[in-house]
């Protein structure tokens, strides 16, 4: 039998539940299930109502499941708010400090607080009681959990490892000889994994920059892209790299525009507020043609919006932001392996064209985490593209660090390097960098910085499409919305519909011509987006001609699921 | 040995008789007489009259944004700490647009100098008031004189214990070349606020204005590292105005507590794609 449940553990701020959801989804992960988890808080240290939801399968997922198998309430708010999202599950609750006026059928109650103050002696163990409880719910093996833990607090000694076993060993038996309906969701562990990771999609494109040889980032923190910076700071001593903390924005992309431009790698990772503030030098990496990653991990705006939600809304902004024309690259990953092999490829495309890059993230894919092949460092390139010492001496003519060449491409030195002079300017500027206001250098300027966007458009990939090619509807996304889209199309197809996605990843420049080859047929096209406006679609208009029959759209803070999806084609009566 | 001929000789956009001759030629004196060579230096600019200073000496520049010179300077020095980084910057720049920037420069301390343009007025814009103009000065936007009072930018990075903290003027040949060098020489953030005339836009602090004021502040006055002293020497400002070197504190230097720069700049640090692949396999 197939295996899907999921499990919702809710609670306040500051009740444990990142620490109950990140072992409870990792053993379950090292049990060999695929897991899938998506976090739900608010923006507050302490109180407030938040969630930590896991869904297991057998199968490969990729996507949040709407119907809930097993609660873990830590509050009564996590029974009155979910209650109806379940409906033949398990509430685990301990009534003992949870206050209920009814009681369900569905309700378990494990006192986690009495068995961790009689098993570890103090009540901060609760937290291993009740994911024990929960493994002992499920029936699977407790020696997956004793490994977790023992591997979780490693640092913290034998004696916090051996508490931690003993109260999760207990909720684990308390689980197995008081539940009255046994094994209730008969679950078969399937077999380990060989070569899966579970990791969010901040985490990853932490990876990913270190693939890509990092040595400079700058940020000035702010929900949710802050895990990068966190995840990036970690390593820094390891990676001989420097990650500094800025006074804002502003200086976060300056400064890493005045790294580059001496030949570090560097990049800034902010969120839509942030990247307001660091527009002024998005056109500074532009018009001194300085290459620069900049991760933006949107939430719904505008202002400060909904600073711990997610949304899709500020891709049009991205595309456009600064004043006057240059070339960039917009890249959206849809999944932890893109968030990683694009970000680093992100590096060399903005060392190659010499233009920023902007990686576009959300809340939902920074903060969830999937179950993915192993990444591979050694499969990504680095190409740094910088005039080596050697070519500088060759050199016939004086060096200038804007020369005209075919491509627009002029090679790139740094200062400190003997027998060159690197001048850059934010005026416009003659081929050495000086300051040149007149129109015929201006026309070759813009002709040599345009056409960089030219080479590239060339060079970007066409979608991914999942499902048949000559599907008659096709379902259209970019960036975070690819795993409910796949499995919104799988829904489908159980029910005999003929459908398919285009998943866009590289998002601009668009190459036009191949997408209106692709999408030329007949076929219905809906384009689906975590925003109000359908910001893709009118790029997808305004860049390739291509019209919409309809729009799903989602703007409540929540990301889609694949249920959502297919209600709204309904609705819409698409289907 | 390195020569003033060395940092070639260009034409300029200033007015004639502007400050900023003065100031470009006593940087290169300085740079000729410590035998700084052009492919070693990094000159970062903003934008104003003074953000023009680069094009006019032959080596590395990068020519930002206005009020932004500390951060790229700040970042360039870090990745590659064998080049000797200067911030030129104005008034406008650095004190307003860029005030923060300062700030936070000076609590970082990163090995840079900042040469201040400091023409108590907004030339490149052509004659709005800047965060040092005089109070009552009448300009097209307060017609009835500027209200707000004049920033003291020796105060106030002395308050915040910037390492070096000077003053000197363009018409000084002597006093700036020399003052320059000792910033420069000095180990972390070293701010030179330089006096200068804006022969066009501002009619009250001229030449001869500055030239009746200024005077050299005698450094055995008081300690250089007092911190209170060189405070209460920095409110010192009308009939007379004292240059020199106010306030020197060797304070630990930004690029020094990053152990990763012992071993060399930070941008011949290579990929390590095996300690990748150790993380990844702690997702697994």
């Amino acid at each position: 039998m197939k295996v899907d449940l999921t499990i919702k553990i809710g609670g306040a701020a500051g009740q444990g539940l990142d620490t109950i959801g990140s072992v409870l989804s990792s053993t379950l992960m090292k049990c060999g299930f695929f897991v899938f988890t998506t976090q739900f808080y608010l923006s507050r240290i302490r109180g407030g109502h938040n969630t930590f939801q896991i869904r297991i399968s057998d199968e490969a997922i990729k996507a949040m499941d709407e119907k809930v198998d097993i609660l873990i309430a830590l509050d009564r708010a996590s029974i009155e708010n979910h209650l109806d999202e379940m409906s033949d599950g398990v509430v685990i609750v301990d009534k003992d400090t949870v206050k209920l006026d009814d009681d369900f059928d569905s309700l378990f109650h494990v006192p986690l607080l009495k068995i961790a103050k009689d098993t570890g002696g103090n009540k901060l163990y609760a937290n291993s009681v009740a994911v024990g409880a929960s493994m002992g719910l499920l029936c699977l093996d407790f020696d997956v959990l004793s490994d977790v833990l023992s591997s979780i607090f490693e640092r913290k000694g034998q004696e916090i490892i051996d508490n931690n076993i003993k109260a999760a060993k207990a909720g684990y038996d308390y689980a197995r000889d008081n539940y009255p309906q046994g094994c209730k969701f008969d679950i078969r562990q399937p077999e380990k994994h060989s070569n899966k990771m579970l990791i969010a999609g901040n985490e990853s494109v932490g990876l990913g920059a270190l693939a890509a040889g990092l040595h400079f980032l700058s940020a000035y923190p702010m929900t949710p892209s802050t895990g990068v910076m966190n995840y990036i700071a970690g390593k820094a001593g390891k990676f001989g790299l420097v990650v500094e903390q800025a006074e804002d924005e502003i200086a976060a992309l300056n400064m890493a525009i005045g790294a580059s431009f001496t030949g570090a790698r560097s990049m800034v990772t902010t969120s839509g507020g942030g990247f307001c503030l660091m527009v002024e030098a998005l056109g500074l990496a532009g018009m001194t043609e300085t290459p620069v990653v900049i991760f933006q991990a949107q939430r719904p705006g505008p202002a400060t919006g909904l600073p711990t939600m997610t949304e899709q809304g500020d891709l049009l902004f991205a595309i456009h932001a600064a004043q006057g024309e240059f070339p960039r690259c917009v890249l959206a990953p849809g999944t932890p392996e893109d968030c990683f092999y694009m970000t680093a490829s992100a590096f060399n495309i903005a060392e190659k064209y010499q233009i920023p890059v902007i990686v576009m993230s959300d809340q939902y894919l920074a903060d969830s985490m999937f179950t993915c092949e192993r990444f591979d460092a050694s499969k990504v390139p680095v190409e740094r593209h910088l005039l080596s010492d050697e070519e500088i001496s060759s050199m016939q003519e004086e060096y200038g660090r804007y020369r005209f060449t075919q491509s627009g491409i002029s090679p790139r030195a740094v200062p400190g390097q003997k027998g060159v002079l690197v001048g850059a300017d934010s005026d416009e500027h003659d081929e050495f960098g000086h300051i040149d206001e007149t129109q015929e250098n201006r026309i070759n300027m813009v002709h040599k910085r345009m056409n960089k966007l030219e080479l590239l458009r060339d060079e970007m990939p066409v979608p991914e499409i999942y499902g048949p090619e000559d599907a008659e509807l096709t379902l259209i996304g970019w960036g975070s919305t690819y795993g409910p889209l796949v499995e919104a199309v799988d829904i489908l197809k159980e029910e005999g519909h003929s459908v398919n996605v285009m998943h866009f990843t590289h998002l601009y420049p668009l190459p036009a011509e191949k997408i209106r080859e692709m999408l030329g047929g007949s076929g219905m096209k809906v384009c689906v987006e975590n925003n109000r406006t359908g910001q893709f679609a009118r790029l997808l208009a305004a860049e390739a001609g291509i019209g919409m029959m309809e729009n799903i759209l989602r703007y409540d803070g929540l990301p889609f699921t694949p249920q959502f999806i297919v209600d709204a084609l309904r609705k819409k009566e698409v289907l | 040995m390195v020569s003033i001929e060395d940092y070639g000789n260009y034409d300029t956009a200033w007015c004639p008789g502007c400050g900023d001759f003065g100031i470009l030629k006593a940087l290169k004196k300085a740079l000729a007489e410590m035998d700084k060579s052009p492919d070693e230096m990094l000159l970062v600019s903003g934008i104003g009259q003074s953000g023009k200073l680069p094009h006019y000496l032959n080596c590395n520049f990068f020519n930002g944004l206005h009020g932004r010179t500390l951060p790229p300077a700040t970042a360039a020095k870090v990745s590659n700490h064998e080049l000797t980084v200067m911030a030129i910057a104005g008034d406008g720049d650095c004190y307003g647009e860029g005030g923060n920037h300062l700030i936070h420069a000076i609590r970082r301390n990163p090995d840079i100098t900042v040469l201040v343009h400091d023409n108590q007025i907004y030339g490149l814009t052509k004659g709005q008031a800047s965060p040092t103009t005089q109070p009552g000065m009448k300009t097209k936007i307060n017609k009835e004189g500027v209200f707000n009072r004049q920033l003291n930018p020796l105060a106030l990075a002395i308050s915040q214990d910037c390492s070096f903290v000077a003053r000197s003027f363009s018409g000084d040949i002597e006093h700036l070349p020399e003052t320059i060098k000792r910033a420069v020489e000095h180990k972390g953030l070293s701010l030179v606020d330089i006096l200068q005339p804006c022969v066009t836009f501002n009619h009250l602090n001229t030449f001869k204005w500055y030239s009746e004021r200024v005077y050299k502040l005698d450094e055995n006055e008081y300690p250089l590292n007092d911190r209170v002293k060189a405070f209460e020497k920095s409110l010192e400002w009308g009939e007379r105005i004292p240059m020199g070197v106010f306030y020197v504190n060797d304070r630990p230097v930004f690029e020094d507590s990053l152990d990763v720069l012992s071993s060399g700049p930070l941008i011949r640090n290579e990929v390590k794609t095996e300690l990748v692949n150790e993380l990844i396999d702690g997702f697994m």
